[in-house]
């Protein structure tokens, strides 16, 4: 980067000087533009180098600054002018701003709905989205059906964008099935809990794209603490060399489980990417139209062949890391109640009805769709059955093997071996994630318990 | 077989060449190939296996990547996702470790994972083995670790022709395949048949008799095929009939074949170069234990490299099953007068 110096804000779409140009406060560069203090230390580096032989002076990261963040509506619900990004959102109609307020509150309710029926015992474990609502509804409505998206396991609001159904949410969750959706229909692949390692799977499912002449995007969705994972580093080196069409969608919400982000990144984290020469964005991630207006900036590059963005959006996990954690033993006091106050879906109301887009009777109708919709949900997850005995081996392989297949004719065999057939025995040697202790204990040949045939 | 009875289609190659004569090959045939990894592109790998390759077929098909093991695997999973069939080049056995994440939770899982809508025809070629002398890191067997992993199919190839043939082969499988090199036999030359249709081929997994014989069975894969051929060799100047299996493939494992030959000697030997403690022998001799432990006259022998780190290459000679070492173990397997003898006299 450094032999191509220019003078310009390499990633601004206006294409105007950093520090000219102060309504591109969210846009980070790093070594592009003049005001680059990454250009000047190199050089007194190189001239220290040269002529002195003595101590190198040390690049002044505090120098740059880095908490600036792109916000079109206040936490109040004000709109706030941008030249750069309100282009992006301009073409938004009224029947759309009211879809981006929908699909929040029903995303919400069915994180609700999803929460209690862990707590009632007919899901293993859930990931809640709440608090993170803006960020997933306003990317996930900026892409194009054919774009593919690579996610963690806390993105249900990209998924709903996505056209996942409710009832494909829970069957992982409940611990049924390996997967709720098959990616292609959707174009979204299979959630990840190995974190950050999905970045990767974006950049080459980009190269792959670059490769077809095509003109689809992958956006890779993770947090503040995969940032910390070599994947990410990699996958963001990959993408700046070969400029594939991809976006890295980091969701700030300022905790990996117990660990604060600033443990993760002493800058702000989108201050990470310009080094792997990668423009970045930060982006008020509570602030649906300012994420929309940011990812179409991203996508847009892309599209054209202006290679990898990378976007930090700003957010808050209101909600525990998964249903199995305690965020009271850390979260510092009054810190949620700060957050609240930033609520994405409750700004975002107060903006429309001071636009006089949203009403009493259209947010009740909201409302009564998403306790639909949260029904809907919750009727599908009760109604899962455990998957018969001799799926465990299905799929392990696209092709015969002959591993899988000795051990699933041994086990067919050693099921037929008790009176009631494959589902009794089934029941009584394993432990679904609904049965009782007891019913895994059962003795084979014994009765089922009636937790187990229940579930 | 004379070069004047060989078909046209026929060319002496050494193994690399031969590999490489394979990756043109599916190049050729399939443009969802794409060959990934350090070196390959301009340079034509440190081993020059994928010499050409770039200059034929495009830097977009025979690509560069940066010096990352996962981001090499984890960006092929995302070719995978787009349709195509990568092969990812490590360069060194040793260089491995890094990818590990994403060839054992990514790769061999996502097809289980999607519920068979996602499939992962990944190809990852690893030179592999000692005996050349090298640094550390560039000797190293680490195929037990793979072969440990579900949804995973592993294979090493010994000589020229089924470089070629496995290689498109293992292009060709839709499930993911660690395909093994033999370092040190790089440049043993053969004659290999270059035009087989591949559904005209063994399959895959099948292992193959390189010696028939009938006294011992002798199974080995990757670089010590050759040395068991020598072995066997050797042995019948002390009237010894050992029957030679190249094993080919590791996971699966082609039982049939070893049952077959086991139920007739009674007695099995097993070479890697890789330590005994939860390796490949070790998994075999197990299975073979159980499925036909009534015709065994002796328990399972294995022949392995030392349980410990790969050693400074000096040493490497005593490290490594040679020729002696794995006669001794055909001694041992024989009840003959062997190295254990005393000790076990002893007992």
């Amino acid at each position: 980067m450094l032999n191509g110096i220019r003078n310009d804000c390499a990633g601004c779409p206006v294409g105007l000087s950093w520090k000219h140009h102060p309504q591109c406060r969210g846009w980070s560069t790093g070594s592009a533009h003049e005001a680059s203090p990454f250009a000047v230390a190199t050089e007194k580096v190189a001239q220290t180098m040269t002529i002195h032989q003595s101590l190198p002076p040390l690049i002044d990261a505090s120098s740059v600054p880095s908490d600036a963040m792109v916000q079109l509506i206040t936490p109040t619900g004000a709109r706030r002018q941008n030249p750069v990004f309100d282009p992006w959102v301009a073409s938004l109609t009224p029947d759309e701003l009211r879809g981006l307020y929908e699909d929040m509150v029903v995303v919400r309710r069915t994180d609700a709905e999803a929460t209690a029926l862990q707590r009632q015992g007919e899901l293993g474990l859930w990931p809640p989205v709440l608090g993170q609502e803006a960020a997933q509804i306003g990317s996930g409505r900026a892409l194009r059906h054919d774009d593919f998206v690579f996610s963690s396991y806390r993105e249900h609001g990209v998924a709903y964008c996505r056209g996942v159904k409710p009832a494909q949410v829970t069957p992982v969750w409940r611990g049924v099935a390996a997967s709720g959706w098959n990616p292609y229909d959707v174009n979204m692949a299979a959630p990840q809990v190995i974190i950050g390692a999905q970045t990767l799977h974006a950049v080459g499912y980009a190269m792959g794209v670059q490769n077809d002449g095509d003109d689809a995007v992958a956006i890779a969705y993770f947090g503040d603490g995969a940032t910390s994972e070599g994947d990410v580093n990699e996958a963001m080196v990959f993408a700046a060399s070969f400029q594939a069409p991809v976006i890295f969608f980091c969701q700030n919400n300022q905790w990996a489980i117990s660990e604060p982000v600033g443990l993760q990144a002493q800058r702000s984290i989108a201050d990470r990417a310009p080094g792997f020469g990668i423009p970045s964005l930060r982006v008020d991630g509570n602030d649906v139209l300012a994420v929309m207006a940011a990812t179409r900036v991203a996508l847009d590059r892309a599209r054209t062949g202006g290679g990898p963005t990378f976007i930090e959006a700003v957010t808050y996990r209101m909600g525990p890391h998964t249903t199995a954690d305690d965020p009271t033993r850390y979260r510092p006091q009054g810190e949620l109640e700060e957050w609240r106050a930033k609520d994405p879906i409750a700004r975002f109301a107060a903006f429309l009805t001071e636009a006089g887009i949203l009403d009493d009777a259209f947010a009740a109708a909201v409302a009564e769709k998403a306790d639909a919709v949260a029904m809907e949900l919750r009727t599908a997850c009760i109604a899962l059955r455990d998957p018969a005995a001799l799926t465990v081996f299905d799929n392990v392989y696209a092709e015969p093997n002959s591993t899988i297949d000795r051990e699933r004719d041994q086990y067919t065999r050693y099921l037929a071996m008790f009176d009631d057939g494959e589902t009794d025995a089934a029941t009584a040697t394993a432990a679904s994630g609904t049965a009782s202790g007891a019913a895994a204990a059962t003795a084979p040949g014994a009765a089922p318990a009636t937790e187990g045939t229940d579930r | 077989m004379t070069m004047l009875d060989a078909p046209v289609d026929t060319q002496t190659l050494t193994l690399a060449n031969a590999i490489n004569a394979g990756l043109r090959r599916a190049l050729h045939d399939d443009d969802k190939v794409v060959l990934l990894g350090e070196d390959i592109g301009t340079l034509g790998g440190v081993y020059r296996v994928t010499d050409g390759l770039q200059r034929e077929f495009g830097a977009r098909r025979v690509v560069d990547t940066p010096l990352a093991e996962a981001g090499i695997l984890g960006t092929a999973v995302g070719l995978a996702y787009r349709g195509y069939r990568p092969v990812c080049e490590i360069q060194f056995d040793g260089f491995i470790y890094p990818a590990f994440d994403q060839i054992v939770a990514q790769v061999a899982k996502l097809h289980y994972r999607t519920q068979g809508a996602v499939r992962m025809p990944i190809t990852i070629r690893v030179p592999f083995g000692g005996g050349i002398g090298a640094a550390e890191h560039h000797s190293e067997s680490p195929e037990a670790y793979f072969t440990h992993t579900s949804g995973l199919r592993v294979v090493a190839v010994s000589n020229p022709q089924d470089a070629y043939t496995m290689i498109r082969q293992a292009i060709a499988s839709d499930d993911p395949v660690l395909y093994f090199e033999p370092k040190r036999r790089y440049h043993q030359k053969a004659p290999v048949e270059l035009d087989g249709s591949l559904s005209l081929t063994e399959p895959m997994g099948s292992a193959r008799v390189v010696v028939p014989g009938d006294d011992v069975t002798l199974l080995a894969y990757g670089p010590l095929v050759q040395t068991a051929t020598d072995a066997a060799r050797a042995a019948t100047a002390d009237g010894i009939s050992v029957e030679v299996i190249d094993l080919r493939s590791l996971a699966p494992v082609d039982y049939a074949t070893i049952e077959a030959s086991v139920r007739r000697t009674g007695r099995l030997v097993i070479a890697h170069e890789a330590g005994s403690q939860g390796g490949v022998g070790g998994e075999i001799a197990a299975s073979v234990t159980e499925r036909c432990f009534s015709y065994l006259e002796h328990a399972p022998v294995r022949v392995t490299g030392f349980d410990v780190p790969y050693p400074p290459s000096r040493l490497e000679v005593h490290h490594l099953p040679g020729l002696d070492r794995i006669l001794d173990g055909v001694d041992r397997a024989l009840g003959r007068s062997n190295s254990l003898s005393e000790l076990e006299a002893g007992w």
